[in-house]
């Protein structure tokens, strides 16, 4: 029961020891880094993320449970501590150049970009609800900070506050969650709930109401409507990388620990919370593609569209089984690509007096850089799910998984959805082909590690799409054993 | 016996917390708040949990509701008026409305825990045999290693990010 540490423990929490261990080194570089160059702090940030993707990569396939049961290692941890890796990698690149235009280049900006990745690969990890919810709270903590970084900007500020005050009173409700199914079971460990379940206190509506407050925590968390209202205050006031790092990594975990809790401590209701997510769902992609029509800023447009992503996420937790997991699986990677891809593309518009968030800005785009209108129309396909891009397999998949469990109604409204979704996106792509340049428009200087990630995300896309084999079966591989 | 000293206790938490929310100096609610703590504290002790009372009362009514009354003291909070003397009564009712729902519905599942749950290893012959404090700083650095380790890192999260904000530009 008790067992005192062990080193085999420690290694296998590795990479998260050399992540941690980085990001202390950054704030402890910045104190020796003078103002001006600390970009190099960033690219040391980045280093430090794929030294510690090397160090991950040697847990490849291995299933290992350490420190007492509370923490596994095993492919679907691996898969998605893989993506939040990359991801944040992206974002710190993307930040480079961003922190360098608004003037707040410093190395606490990478140093909690990374500590918000290691917390998110902790709850990648967590089979327990205690380490569940600090890995949560470590990186709800960072991101608080970070979307007031800018303390200059109000709507910065008021992003920060916003997104402090529903981020707490969210985590009170998975805690008030989290402690009645302690209380039923005298189990914090995800496995023992479920063996201490049995047939006849499955129906209790104790267990039930447990089951409610988790699902209304983690949809906040998730950005699922109705739980989105602070959604677009928040992506429009903080800062753009940070916008993506919401989008595109703290959702995403959100949705491991949810498949977590619910596919491993309560399989048995999969009846009920089916229900619960089957409505969910269809409201999120619903209202967020509908709100989505009516934006003129560009940050707020995305926040609604990642809302619907949100949704169409959703539809693979519904299906259920293999088929339904994985399709999710594949679809967070494919979420995360285009929505980091859509972002960098908000920060290369960043130039001079333009913000780059209104949708006007775009226009006429493909005269000032080709390149860059061109990247973009390939994302916003993606978004839209066109063929041949790999928002297109996503969908397929994730509704194709819906049709094949009989969830036809929930796969028609999806696809009626994703014609809305198309409409606004194609707004973006007439102002960049159709429009004429304003005629303040500037040349676009986009920083060396802000082409990275366009070029990055944007063959990701297109990878995905043309040729989508060895990432299904990759989805497919990491949910083995997970129930 | 327990009840003599389990309902006046949990009577106090109940009122001094119901006194936070009503009073409308926000000194007087943060005073509530340190009378909360105590009567906390006091059920803590009901549960034979001497270390988690003591330190109820030095962590929380010492230092944080200190740091409360100080921080409310120099911002000069302004007194609002409590909201049953602003004029939107409709959003008053809907959410004592909503709250006596919410509590019908605890009060309902509560009242069906029928789930026996694991019996662990931690009664309270075994917490007294070994000693309260110790039992808690085994458990630390043992079962629950990697949770305490994490909240380290969070702590030093917490520094940097209150740095950070406070600073100037």
């Amino acid at each position: 029961m008790t067992q005192a540490f062990n080193m085999a423990d420690l290694s296998t929490a590795l990479p998260e020891v050399v992540l941690s261990l980085v990001a202390m080194v950054i704030l402890m570089l910045d104190f020796i880094v003078p103002k001006g160059r600390r970009d190099w702090l960033g690219y040391l940030s980045v280093l430090g993320v794929l030294l510690t993707l090397m160090v991950l990569c040697r847990q490849w396939g291995a299933t290992q449970s350490a420190f007492s049961g509370q923490y596994l290692i095993d492919p679907f941890a691996l898969f998605f501590k893989i993506l939040f890796l990359a991801s944040g990698g992206l974002i710190i690149l993307m930040s480079i150049g961003y922190l360098r235009g608004e003037g707040a280049d410093s190395g606490e900006f990478y140093a909690l970009i990374l500590f918000a990745t290691l917390g998110m690969m902790l709850m990648a990890s967590a089979v327990d609800l205690l380490i569940l919810y600090i890995g949560l709270e470590t990186m709800s903590i960072c991101i608080y900070v970070l979307a007031g970084f800018l303390k200059r900007e109000r709507r910065s500020n008021e992003a920060a506050l916003k997104y402090l005050l529903m981020g707490g009173f969210s985590s009170a409700i998975i805690l008030y969650g989290i402690v009645m199914l302690y209380g039923l079971t005298g189990a914090t460990g995800l496995k023992e709930i479920a063996s201490t379940l049995t047939a006849d206190t499955l129906s209790n509506p104790a267990l039930i109401l447990a089951m409610v407050m988790l699902a209304a925590g983690f949809g906040f968390k998730i950005a699922a409507v109705p739980f989105h209202m602070y959604i677009p205050d928040v992506y429009e006031g903080a800062p753009t990388p940070i916008t993506a790092l919401l989008a595109a990594a703290s959702e995403i975990a959100g949705l491991v620990i949810l498949l977590r809790v619910f596919l491993v401590a309560i399989p048995g209701l999969q009846d009920r919370w089916a229900l619960l997510f089957y409505v969910l769902s269809l409201l999120t992609m619903t209202v967020g593609n509908v709100v989505a029509i009516a934006q003129s800023n560009i940050k707020r447009m995305l926040a609604y569209s990642s809302i619907a992503h949100i949704g169409y996420l959703l539809i693979g937790v519904v299906a259920g089984r293999e088929l339904g997991i994985s399709a999710t699986l594949l679809y967070t990677v494919v979420y995360a690509l285009m929505t980091l891809g859509a972002f960098a593309m908000v920060i290369l518009l960043c130039v001079g007096e333009v913000k780059g968030e209104r949708i006007d800005d775009f226009a006429g785009l493909a005269q000032r850089s080709p390149m860059a209108a061109a990247a973009m129309l390939i994302l916003l396909l993606s978004l839209a799910g066109v063929p041949p891009t790999a928002g297109f397999v996503g969908k397929l998949y994730l509704f194709g998984a819906a049709i094949e469990r009989g969830y036809i109604l929930l796969a028609l409204i999806a696809v009626v959805n994703s014609a809305i979704s198309l409409f606004y996106y194609m707004k973006v792509a007439v102002a960049m082909y159709m429009r004429d340049l304003p005629p303040a428009g500037l040349a676009l200087s986009p920083s060396r590690p802000l082409r990275v990630v366009l070029f990055v995300t944007v063959v990701g896309t297109l990878a995905i799409g043309i040729y989508p084999g060895p990432f299904l079966d990759l989805a497919k591989s990491s949910i083995a054993g997970l129930w | 016996m327990e009840w003599l000293l389990f309902v006046p206790l949990a009577a106090l938490a109940l009122g001094t917390a119901a006194f936070v929310i009503l009073l409308r100096n926000p000194i007087y609610c943060a005073l509530a708040l340190v009378g909360t703590f105590f009567a906390l504290s006091g059920l803590y002790l009901l549960l034979q949990a001497e270390f988690v009372a003591v330190v109820q009362v030095i962590i929380y009514a010492g230092a944080i509701m200190v740091l409360f009354l100080f921080v409310i003291m120099l911002l000069d909070v302004g007194h609002e008026p409590p909201p049953w003397l602003r004029r939107d009564r409709p959003r008053l009712l809907l959410g004592l409305g909503l709250v006596a729902l919410l509590v019908l519905e605890l009060a309902v599942a509560i009242g069906s825990w029928i789930a026996p749950g694991i019996r662990g290893p931690y009664t309270s012959d075994y917490v007294n045999a070994v000693g309260n404090t110790q039992l808690i700083g085994r458990l630390l650095f043992t079962e629950f290693l990697i949770p305490f380790e994490i909240t380290s890192i969070i702590l030093l999260i917490a520094i940097v990010g209150a740095m950070v904000l406070a600073r100037r530009q």
